[in-house]
């Protein structure tokens, strides 16, 4: 009845599905960094390689590590710069 | 040289002993040796599903501890010629088989088998490392809910590190109404999500809890539509190109005229 009610007004509410789907993504997000002890430093090791393309890091003092809230989940890294390459990369 | 397919879900109760059964019994149809193993070592199932419970004299332990020859403890159905079972004990535990015994197991019987159908138990620790270690491929098992889809999601993963890639999804007891309401996940999602291959979907079906009930796989019922979804499983696991089924809600005509009478 309540769910009539929200509809005559325009407002549907999530469809039962899109919230399951919603949970499930955020729920695999952790289940498959966790399946392997070795996925953050093979993902660490990758940005290093790229990031040194551009600037001189701090690789011992590098962070990186997945945070969450309620709602969605976000890789932060916190990479010490030392100093930027010069003339590599210039945009043209 | 017969192959060895193993059916496993992580999470209990979503269908894999009644799809182990299922498609063990449609390949037996279709004319092909198969043995079913039930790797559900201490909570054995599938010999009741099967309706084959009261024929076991030696089970899969008496095998590895060679209390008795291979052949002995292999269960023929007498319904259908070409289908075996070998049923795991009931009174050991999971540890009581390793995963090379399960390794030369295997490769025993696909001497002899065209296909070796092995019924994983629910959960990763030991008896899901036996289940899978002699298997060439895995099918796994899910139902559109987040339990379900998390734990194949764990599994795919433990099966990749076990250097069996490519599993295939079966996705158990889709209700089409439901997803058309918008209140189930349907199978592109699921798929998505997972990003695995589909095997088939199997649409809710009280044929299942019936054949159950009687111990007589659905899969043998001209009208059951789970019956036809596991038919249709059957012919793709021997490399038939089979489109995936239809999923009609209730919507034929008789449907509707119904739908007149009622309102």
């Amino acid at each position: 009845m309540f769910e009539l009610i929200l509809k005559l007004f325009g407002k549907e509410p999530a469809s039962s599905k899109d919230i399951a789907k919603e949970r499930l993504r955020l729920v695999l997000v952790h289940d498959r960094v966790n399946v392997s002890p070795q996925f953050m430093e093979v993902l660490k090791d990758d940005m290093i390689r790229v990031i040194s393309n551009y600037m001189e890091i701090n690789e011992k003092e590098m962070e990186v590590s997945l945070t969450n809230n309620k709602s969605s989940v976000a890789l932060v890294a916190n990479i010490p710069v030392n100093r930027m390459k010069r003339g590599v990369y210039t945009q043209e | 040289m017969g192959e060895v397919i193993v059916v496993t879900s992580g999470k209990g109760g979503v269908g894999k002993t009644t799809t182990t059964a299922n498609i063990g019994t449609g390949f037996a149809l279709l004319g092909k040796k198969v043995v079913l193993v039930d790797a559900d070592i201490g909570l054995r199932n599938l010999d009741v599903v099967m309706g084959l419970d009261n024929r076991i004299v030696y089970d899969l332990v008496d095998v590895t501890e060679g209390n008795c020859r291979l052949k002995q403890a292999l269960i023929r159905d007498k319904r259908y010629e070409t289908l075996y079972l070998l049923p795991a004990a009931q009174t050991r535990d999971k540890n009581a088989v390793n995963p090379e015994q399960m390794k030369e197991l295997c490769k025993e019987l696909a001497q002899d088998f065209d296909y070796v159908i092995i019924d994983c138990p629910a959960g990763i620790e030991q008896g899901f490392k036996n289940a899978i270690a002699g298997a060439d491929r895995a099918v796994i098992v899910t139902t559109p809910e987040v339990s379900a889809v998390r734990d194949a999601d764990r599994i795919i993963g433990l099966l990749e590190s076990e250097g069996k890639s490519n599993p295939k999804l079966i996705v158990n007891r889709i209700r089409p109404k439901m997803v058309k309401k918008g209140d189930m996940m349907d199978i592109d999602d699921i798929i998505d999500i997972l990003a695995v291959d589909l095997l088939g979907i199997i649409p809710e079906d009280e044929y299942i809890v019936i054949s159950t009930n009687r111990g007589e796989p659905a899969v043998a019922n001209p009208v059951s539509i789970a019956s036809t979804a596991y038919k249709n499983i059957v012919r793709r696991l021997t490399g038939e190109n089979v489109p995936l089924m239809t999923l009609e809600t209730d919507d034929g005509f008789f449907a509707r005229i119904k739908k007149i009478f009622r309102f």
